[in-house]
């Protein structure tokens, strides 16, 4: 018998605040799956085995067991998981998950992706200090796909490519199986690989090939803001001149354009490496985001901060060309190295991925991203988008909170029967997939009557 | 400075509360609840069970919403109302006075007095507590049986299944909810129940509980002598009004705590809303009980404008609508749909893969309601054909408008238009 002192002395917050799962039994998994799996094992540690005692399975054998063989291994073991289960929404144990809740496993995955980004972005500092190169075993095994696309041996930017496309590729098929009754899903998810692989790998090896200049189609300044600096101008002729064009006409006339008629979404969560990094692999953290109004308003700060930062250096950087470097010589050079070694390296790599299985998946996009608060600011001002409220329909479950990515309090405006117009949405459509009521839609339409309430 | 005090922290005791403190900036509110410190989502009860949330994920509004809106927050139990004193005798606490008082009291389940009904393992999903024991039961747990059907026994089944512990559905009626759907929505849920491989029994009743010798549930015995094992029994066949506060304090009660439609009850300063109030309104037949999420929160905001001001505003219920969602099948209703309603005063189309189908209900000409199922409508663009009396013809024609599926979903509205101008009246 449960007494009325018993009620006044539960406390919810701590029992249901920390989930457990409230039963053992795990989800049975098919032969396929668990064939999956061990494909994933095997190829883990033959590459273990690969990185202390080399390539030993010959140059084409190693790459193909090392990488493919996980990668084709977890494909396979997605597609039988899900299609094991009906079509619809599935989030299960999230909550009780050590992977997905901030658990041992969370921590390890975050201390092995942080490190993996420190030994990339610092090989040349650690290798120096320490005399041992921890990436080269990984980079070598590369090395025969690196000669086929783009006819020389592996950087460990090449590998770096390489890994996140496989990334954005394996994780996308578990995007696609997990929200497969949903179109607008299934094609963002598609959009992004295909932005990842083609225009963000493929092609900026086959440039090198054709003995051109690396260029990335898909990022403009200021995410990528050497693209509107002056050397890239200064050395803008035949190919170069046209990307020089290329990235000013994205940058200043396309991206308005789009982002009035489609908002922000159009870039962030259909085309951007980072979005596409974030929908695909990231996709299991994205309950993680902070949501309260303290993170939103941390947010504003930094993200602008960031942006203000950006177009400074932009500045310095031409006043500096324009007055032949007499002026800001050395200080625009610091200043360059300083964006690239803080914003660049650390906040948008290290932080920004390192951190998925503790912070979220969009940490970058959210609080650094320099394109995304030009895309926001846009948005919010002047853009036909807006998440629509379908009338007074919500019950405040929170689904829409808990599983965007951005950090929104999705609900706080749903319940008021609000549409939600946010700088920081990315359009990623989650809310509206999750929402158990049907209260959510994402949409362009007239301006004048976005703000309804 | 007058002090509000509103019984009840859910969705009615909050509306209210937010709407007192817009007019009122300087009142004193007050919130009581013995359950949960903070207003929670009750509907998100499940997906705090099944891992989709943590608890303070249900929670609608930041901990710092409360004191920034001035709203004091009391767990506490409200044992004794002294409406001339107007006075609250609370379980723990001293006793409170109120200038006005709001009783948001919610509803209880339903039990039918069957034998074994208060055996451990035998339980309702209604509360915290409910909850608490779900959890504690689950673990022993290897079959499951819901008696009842309706949204909240479909919500506790999906949450046993969640668990990978088989699951049987015990359910009075022909078809699935058939005494609030209409036959072929009841069905398209029926076979959606099966395709996710629930054990579906249906036109069976529960005769008794059987108890393992121990106080504990062993199994079941339906109404035709077959006995099904299970270590939980889930009790759903609906709510009614809790009224258990206002019965003790002499504040007048039906089924509900009786209101006028300014949701005031007979006793002075002391109001009702939400799912515990019987509107007693002057001409109507039967008094209005209405006990989903939005009329929560509709008749709380009213009631939070009649204290405020001092008048008295009727609650007008408006265009009915509802939502839910049955496993994976989402159900949205606009307007006032009977389960009897024939194919002479409605259109029914359904798509060849029997997961999403479409009713418009018509009299005299005028459109009078829909029911979607596996689709999303607009709320405000039914609402408004309802209100506005639109043809059939009308409606057909202007379908699109309405539709309210995420981007890129398949359109169906060309199909049904040309299906239902073909069987229109």
């Amino acid at each position: 018998m449960i007494t009325l002192d018993d009620q006044l002395d539960f406390d919810e917050e701590k029992e249901f605040g920390a989930p457990v799962a409230p039963h053992s039994a795990r989800p049975p998994r098919t032969v396929a799956e668990r064939v999956g799996v061990a494909m994933v094992a095997i190829g883990t540690i033959a590459l273990v085995a690969m990185y202390f005692a080399g390539p030993f399975l010959g140059g084409w054998g190693s790459l193909l067991v090392g990488y493919f063989l996980p990668a084709v291994g977890g494909v396979l073991a997605f597609v039988a998981r899900y299609r094991g289960r009906p079509v619809g929404i599935y989030h299960d144990g999230i909550a009780f998950s050590s992977t997905t809740h901030r658990g041992v496993t969370a921590w390890l995955l975050a201390f092995g992706i942080t490190g993996f980004y420190v030994a990339l972005y610092f090989r040349d500092d650690l290798t120096g200090a320490l005399g041992h190169d921890f990436i080269a075993p990984l980079v070598t095994i590369t090395n025969p796909l690196a000669q086929l696309l783009a006819s020389q041996d592996a950087s460990h930017w090449f590998l770096y490519g390489f890994l996140y496309t496989l990334s954005v590729t394996v994780f996308g098929v578990r995007m696609w199986m997990r929200y497969r009754h949903n179109r607008y899903q299934r094609l963002r998810t598609v959009s992004v690989v295909f932005f990842q692989l083609v225009l963000a790998f493929l092609i900026p090896n086959l440039l090198i090939l054709f003995q051109s200049k690396e260029y990335y189609f898909t990022y403009f300044w200021p995410l990528k803001p050497e693209y509107l600096y002056p050397s890239a101008w200064q050395s803008a002729e035949g190919t170069v001149a046209f990307f020089f064009y290329w990235s000013a006409f994205m940058s200043l006339i396309a991206t308005p354009i789009l982002t009035y008629y489609y908002g922000k979404r159009w870039y962030c969560s259909w085309v951007c490496g980072c979005g596409g990094l974030a929908e695909t692999l990231g996709d299991p953290w994205r309950q993680l985001s902070d949501k309260s109004t303290r993170a939103w308003r941390i947010e504003r700060w930094m993200i602008h901060s960031v942006l203000v930062l950006v177009i400074a250096l932009t500045v310095v950087l031409w006043v500096n060309s324009a007055q032949e470097g007499r002026v800001l010589g050395d200080f625009s050079q610091a200043f360059s190295t300083f964006y690239g070694l803080w914003i660049t390296m650390i906040f948008s790599g290290v932080v920004g991925v390192g951190f998925y299985p503790l912070l979220g998946s969009r940490v970058w996009c959210r609080f650094g991203c320099p394109m995304a608060a030009v895309l926001g600011i846009i948005q919010r001002v002047k853009s036909r988008f807006r998440i629509t409220t379908n009338g007074s329909q919500c019950m405040s479950c929170g689904n829409c909170s808990t599983f965007c990515e951005m950090g929104i309090d999705v609900r706080a405006y749903a319940q008021r029967g609000e549409n939600i117009i946010r700088a920081s949405c990315v359009g990623c459509g989650v809310c509206s997939a999750v929402c158990p009521r049907g209260v959510l839609k994402l949409e362009n339409g007239p301006e004048g009557t976005r703000f309804k309430v | 400075m007058q002090h509000v005090v509103i019984v009840g922290n859910g969705a009615t005791g909050v509306a209210a509360a937010i709407r007192v403190r817009e007019l009122q900036p300087d009142w004193r509110i007050t919130m009581i609840s013995g359950e949960s410190t903070y207003h929670y989502s009750r509907p998100a009860l499940m997906y705090i069970f099944m891992g989709h949330q943590r608890f303070q994920d249900t929670k609608p509004f930041e901990d710092s919403f409360w004191p920034e809106q001035r709203i004091e927050l009391l767990k506490d139990w409200v044992l004794d109302i002294d409406a001339t004193a107007k006075t609250l005798q609370l379980h723990r606490n001293a006793p409170l006075t109120y200038d006005h008082l709001l009783l948001a009291t919610g509803s209880k389940s339903n039990k039918f007095g069957w034998p074994g009904q208060d055996l451990d393992g035998v339980q309702g999903l209604w509360d915290l507590m409910d909850l608490r024991r779900l959890y504690k039961t689950i673990e022993r747990t290897r079959r499951a049986v819901i008696v009842g059907g309706g949204l909240i026994g479909i919500e506790l089944a999906e949450m046993v299944h969640s668990c990978h512990i088989p699951v049987s559905l015990v359910v009075r009626e022909k078809s699935y909810w058939d005494n609030v759907l209409p036959y072929e929505e009841s069905q398209m849920v029926t076979r959606h129940i099966r395709e996710e491989h629930f054990d579906l029994r249906l036109e069976t009743d529960l005769k008794e509980i059987i108890d393992d010798g121990s106080g504990r549930v062993a199994g079941i015995v339906t109404g035709n002598g077959d006995r099904i094992d299970c270590e939980l029994v889930g009790l759903t066949p609906g709510v009614h009004p809790n009224i258990d506060l206002a019965k003790t304090s002499g504040v007048p009660t039906g089924r509900g705590v009786l209101v006028d439609d300014a949701l005031r009850t007979q006793t002075d300063g002391i109001y009702a809303a939400g799912d515990c109030s019987e509107i007693v309104k002057e001409g109507d037949q039967r008094n209005l009980i209405q006990q989903v999420w939005y009329t929560g929160k509709a008749q709380g905001r009213v009631a939070g404008e009649n204290i405020a001001t001092g008048q008295a505003t009727a609650y007008e219920p408006g265009t009915w609508y509802n939502s839910a969602k049955f496993l994976q099948l989402e159900y949205q209703t606009y307007g006032m749909i009977l389960p009897t309603v024939t194919a002479q005063e409605s259109l029914w189309w359904e798509h060849p893969n029997g997961k999403h189908g479409m009713r418009i209900v018509h009299a005299d000409g005028c459109v009078t309601g829909f029911n979607l199922m596996g689709l999303r409508y607009r709320h405000d663009v039914c609402r408004r054909w309802i209100e506005e009396q639109r043809s059939v013809d009308y409606v057909l024609e202007h379908l699109a408008e309405a539709n309210f599926d995420p981007e890129f979903f398949p359109r169906f509205e060309a199909a049904i238009s040309q299906q239902l101008k073909g069987a229109r009246p």
